[in-house]
């Protein structure tokens, strides 16, 4: 340690005068940090902190019991289901997509990018409603899907359906910026040597985004079980069938089961945090 | 395979892959995407332009667009001033539990709305964390404008932080010692030469963090209260619509906001090209 001090020290010294003129003084310094953390605290701490006082607050035993009652395993496994549908379908478009857009030269690519983007600019709501305008009583395929006794809107299709339009982004916006900089050189390589198409993606390309695939994953995948807006919609709200966890939250909160609301929810905030730290170690194993 | 083929519109390439890759892309996206946006249009197609306006400016709908337009705005400025400090302070000091405050920003964007939202209303209602000490100051949050406003920021949060942060990482030393060398002072070399650098990164992240305000409903109507005339949200206005069977006009009152959407997109990608033009000035 002090060995290292030693030959640390002439650096920071002379760096010292350098630094000052590119550099705020340091009560400018402190006074910014203690400003931004404040706020920060006040702003994304408090809530994150109140999720999981208001859980436990009437007790260990009132929480478990909250989330292993029949309805709330219900909407567990139906959140698990909805996950399971529309994150494997939007990493497979995700790949397809970026595959076009990052390896291809074509006209009206901006355009494309703009229009995979759209359901992040459409409010949750609307995202619904548009499935709604399709395959509800009243829409397009309503009266032939009446005719055929196939329910979408009310039942577990719609909330399929809506959560993969507004998870559709997720994936291809990682992936696409990570394989336009990555270029086609060593694809060409593959190719040239022999490989076939599919041998050179799985061989070559997969292996270069497997870290973006996992970011674009992860975020996806919160998104997915978190939704709220689009699946209230759609869903019906019919307990034990078409409740995810973020409606049940609603319905008990609603119910003013305020304990048993927030014991959800602290599941879902559990799972934004195992997605962050996820997120931060992908971030931290592509910047070393 | 697609080697052989050559698409008018795209550039030869050695790779193959184009046209299942293209192909998938524009079915999946026509039907996910498109096709159902296109409803919503067609749907207000068979409403009169008088049926149209009168619905889209009922005076409780009008209403609703203020607050929602309103809050957002005055959020997204909120975030903008707060989210250049963020940004600033996780790229340019050092401070303990950075790492963790760096990963935490984008708590609003992991935390799914409707538990964001019952966790706000948690905090600021009378005698909570933070409402019991508003309470004896008269400021009531939970019920009111304010409330929606408080849910806007947190979940605009992010959007600001993270396109700023990455422009001010990149800022060359250089130049902030060539300001200094000439004699500015630190104010000076940020209001002249920092600042006009992250400006187009500060605007889309405005943007960014109002068209997501514009839209937002999960956080939104548990703190909000959603009293017509005083804080009920588009997004709710269409949903009560919706409960009533008002196809038509919840159709209206969504298509008012996908055109807004699509304004915003406008704006971000005019501001990204801007932003592009700057940095390639500056090489």
């Amino acid at each position: 340690m002090s060995a290292e001090l030693a030959i640390n020290a002439p650096q920071v010294i002379a760096r010292k005068p350098a630094r000052k003129a590119t550099s705020e003084s340091g009560l400018v310094r402190f006074v910014l940090i203690g400003l931004a953390l404040s706020y920060f605290a006040l702003l994304v701490l408090t809530p994150l902190f109140a999720v999981f006082y208001e859980a436990l607050k009437k007790g260990a035993e009132a929480y478990f019991t909250a989330i292993t009652e029949p309805d709330a395993l219900s909407s567990i496994r139906l959140t698990l289901m909805v996950a399971a549908v529309a994150v494997p379908l939007n990493l497979v478009f995700g790949v397809a997509a970026a595959w076009a857009i990052a390896k291809f030269e074509f006209r009206g690519k901006s355009l494309l990018i703009t229009l995979i983007d759209l359901p992040f600019s459409v409010s949750p709501v609307i995202s619904g409603l548009i499935y709604v305008l399709v395959f509800g009583l009243q829409g397009w395929l309503g009266p032939w899907l009446q005719a055929h006794d196939i329910k979408v809107i009310f039942a577990l299709p719609g909330i399929f359906l809506a959560t993969v339009f507004v998870t559709v982004p997720f994936v291809a916006r990682e992936l696409i910026p990570l394989m336009q900089a990555q270029g086609s050189e060593e694809e060409e390589a593959a190719l040239v040597l022999g490989a076939s198409g599919w041998q050179t993606f799985f061989r070559v390309t997969l292996p270069n985004i497997k870290w973006g695939i996992v970011y674009g994953v992860i975020l996806c995948n919160a998104r997915a079980m978190g939704e709220f807006g689009a699946v209230a919609v759609v869903s019906g709200h019919i307990r034990g069938l078409t409740n995810t966890m973020p409606l049940h939250v609603e319905i008990l909160y609603n119910e003013y089961q305020f304990s048993a609301a927030f014991a959800v929810a602290s599941l879902l905030a559990l799972l934004a945090l195992v997605t962050l730290v996820i997120k931060t170690l992908v971030e931290w194993r592509v910047k070393h | 395979m697609s080697r052989g083929k050559t698409y008018r519109f795209k550039q030869h390439s050695v790779l193959p892959g184009f046209g299942l890759a293209m192909g998938f892309t524009l079915v999946y996206l026509g039907l996910i995407v498109l096709l159902p946006l296109s409803a919503a249009f067609v749907k207000t197609a068979t409403l009169s332009w008088a049926q149209f306006w009168d619905t889209v400016t009922a005076p409780r709908v009008l209403a609703s667009f203020r607050l929602s337009f309103g809050a957002s705005l005055l959020a997204a400025v909120i975030n903008t001033v707060f989210g250049l400090l963020l940004a600033w302070v996780l790229v340019r000091y050092r401070f303990p539990g950075k790492r963790i405050v760096d990963a935490l920003v984008d708590l609003p964007f992991a935390l799914p709305t409707a538990v964001a939202g019952i966790a706000l209303t948690a905090i600021y209602s009378g005698n909570g964390l933070i409402g019991q000490w508003l309470q004896p100051l008269g400021i009531k949050v939970v019920f009111t404008p304010l409330g929606v406003l408080v849910a806007l920021i947190f979940i605009g949060l992010p959007f600001v932080v993270r396109t700023v942060q990455p422009v001010i990482e990149d800022i060359e030393a250089e130049i902030e010692e060539a300001a200094a060398t000439l004699g500015a002072s630190r104010w000076q070399t940020f209001a002249r030469v920092i600042f006009p650098t992250i400006l187009p990164a500060l605007l889309t992240g405005f943007t960014l963090a109002f068209a997501r305000a514009v839209g937002e409903y999960g956080s939104v109507i548990f703190i909000a209260g959603n009293m017509p005339m005083v804080s009920e949200i588009v997004p709710l206005i269409i949903i009560t619509k919706l409960e009533q069977y008002d196809y038509a006009g919840a159709t209206a009152v969504a298509v008012v906001m996908l055109l807004v959407s699509f304004l915003f997109i406008l704006v971000i990608n005019l501001l990204q090209w801007w932003s592009r033009k700057r940095y390639t000035n500056l090489d």
